[in-house]
């Protein structure tokens, strides 16, 4: 029996994985996506028989409710809303941590050893990070807090203050086993999950939603050690090393070093930097006539989406626009940056939402070569992704950031309200080039108004 | 029967060795890591997005961990620790079904498109 429950786990275990692997393209993550439904299914079967005697009632009741309130959740959230709605689900991971760790250490009748005690600290205190750490991350991605970094003098003596004070109950708990010190110890490490991410701004709010994925993995394995339970600890890893991955890739594209991230006070240091140069320069402006009428009679166009095309709704008509043009022989394709949403990936959905082709819709490094022989490179609503200042300028702190190349194509339109300055706040010199057309307004009024034009 | 039991299998099934539990559980751990890691790697960047869905709902696995502190203890259902355990399956119950139909429903819109 009891090979059996391990050898289920086992399967489990094999299927999450085999749910990964499905996601290496868009043909078999469907399929994938079953195999992870079915390890979590069989992963909760086989627990029934593992734990002794198990309360079933209570059991179900709570599974039930919890698949209510996750059911309904995905139904309804907006593809837009999703990096809050990761970093919301990130947070429960982080709190369920919490809890199962403190029960364990309440659990009557149950003593722990030494290496049971400090697998018991390192998952809770993991979990109590990521707990508080996913609510900011939220506040700040749904906006209800403020999206600035909050910087004051210490702050590093004041966490490393209390990563000693945690450890020092953690340490407490270890000697005395006393529960007061491991509430004490847990207590800490959530005000530590809020002063390590209030100093970090909006603009890494990618890297730390990886992060913070990265940890929920980190925390459900510390709980497997605690539990000695291998089922745990493979989709705990798993999911850790995912979430690294993640967030060294988002740093890449950012040009930025993870520990300049953690650090914080990107928001800052842009905010006091300020619009460069004072000297006026000049820019052209065009209708969304005169740009319909250049893209209907190019033979290749490449349309950057940035976030702003989705905060104004743009996406399907935008759609309609491509099909429009693809109709009359413009081969068009979409380039995306790696930040170009707010979470990895996340412009992909977007666009998949407006019925977009996937195969029209290139990565980076896919297209980069493609742009010196189009004709037309649209820009709408993103800006520093594709800024040259990244590779001539040196002196930009954006230098090094892998850019789009749009300032290669023949003509380059960059829908955008105004001359505003991007999430970086620095100007960007595509914007005054020669061949550089500016058409301003609201996205989705004027990829509306192009549509119009070309009918 | 214990979890332990599972675990310490596991660790001696290697040569016979009678470690403690943890050096097995460690081994399942770093093996892990490199599975994940390969992965992960060879998930497309078009599908970044379902890719953290998926693993939120992966890491609801904690589940497994809650359902265990729900347990009879000297005769008594409800304790603190089965009252913990029972709301840590709640919230870990959320990210699972709210992951994994997330997903889904993401995914379904990468279907390629039949005209």
């Amino acid at each position: 029996m009891q090979n059996l429950l391990a050898l289920l786990y086992l399967a489990s275990a094999v299927l999450f994985i085999l749910s990964l692997r499905g996601l290496s393209s868009p043909l078999t993550a469907r399929r994938g996506n079953l195999y992870g439904m079915t390890g979590m299914a069989l992963a909760v079967m086989t627990t029934f028989f593992v734990a002794d005697s198990p309360v079933i009632w209570l059991i179900v009741a709570a599974i039930a409710a919890g698949a209510v309130v996750g059911a309904w959740k995905a139904r309804t959230v907006a593809m837009t809303a999703m990096p809050e709605l990761v970093a919301a689900m990130h947070s429960l991971v982080g709190l369920s941590a919490v809890l199962i760790a403190v029960a364990a250490v309440y659990h009557a009748g149950v003593s722990h050893s030494g290496v049971q005690k400090i697998e018991l600290f390192i998952g809770a205190f993991i979990g109590a990070i990521t707990f508080t750490a996913s609510v900011i991350a939220y506040g700040k991605l749904s906006g209800k807090f403020g999206a600035r970094a909050i910087n004051f003098k210490g702050q590093h003596l004041l966490n490393l203050l209390l990563a000693l004070t945690m450890l020092g109950f953690g340490m407490a708990y270890f000697f005395t086993d006393s529960q007061a010190a491991f509430l004490m110890m847990v207590a800490i490490a959530l005000a530590l999950g809020v002063t390590l991410i209030i100093p970090i701004g909006g603009a890494d709010m990618p890297v730390v939603v990886s992060m913070l994925n990265s940890y929920s993995g980190w925390a459900a394995a510390g709980i497997g050690f605690t539990l000695e339970n291998p089922v745990l600890i493979i989709a705990g890893a798993c999911v850790g090393a995912s979430g690294a991955i993640l967030s060294y890739i988002m740093c890449k594209a950012m040009n930025r070093s993870i520990v300049s991230v953690l650090l914080g006070g990107f928001g800052a240091e842009a905010a006091t930097a300020g619009p460069a140069g004072s000297a006026q320069k000049n820019y052209r402006s065009g209708s969304a006539d005169d740009a319909a009428f250049l893209m209907e009679n190019a033979e290749k166009v490449i349309i950057i989406p940035g976030y702003g095309l989705a905060v104004s709704r743009a996406q399907h008509a935008l759609q309609e626009l491509t099909d429009l043009l693809t109709e009359r022989g413009v081969d068009v394709r979409y380039a995306i940056h790696p930040v170009a949403g707010r979470m990895p990936g996340h412009m992909n959905v977007l666009l998949a939402e407006a019925e977009v082709p996937y195969d029209k819709v290139f990565e980076m490094e896919e297209i980069n070569s493609e742009f010196g022989t189009a004709d037309v490179a649209l820009v709408i609503g993103a800006n520093d992704v594709v800024n040259p200042a990244a590779k001539n300028d040196p002196a930009s702190p954006i230098y090094g950031m892998p850019i789009l190349d749009a300032y290669k194509a023949r003509t380059v339109m960059v829908v955008k309200r105004s001359m505003n300055a991007g999430y970086a706040g620095l100007d960007n010199d595509l914007f005054y080039m020669d061949r550089t057309m500016m058409v301003f307004g609201d996205a989705k009024k004027v990829v509306e108004e192009m549509l119009q034009a070309v009918h | 029967m214990s979890a332990t039991a599972v675990a310490s299998a596991v660790s001696q099934a290697s040569h016979g060795l009678s470690t403690d539990p943890f050096i097995g559980l460690l081994t399942i751990f770093v093996l892990a890591i490199f599975v994940g890691y390969h992965v992960v790697w060879n998930v497309t960047p078009a599908l970044h997005t379902p890719l953290m869905a998926v693993t939120n709902a992966i890491s609801g696995i904690i589940v497994v961990g809650a359902m265990l502190q729900v347990v009879d203890i000297h005769a008594q259902q409800i304790t603190l620790t089965s009252v913990l355990g029972a709301i840590a399956i709640f919230l870990a119950s959320i990210n699972i079904f709210g992951g994994f139909l997330v997903t889904q429903r993401m995914l379904e819109m990468f279907k390629k498109k039949n005209k």
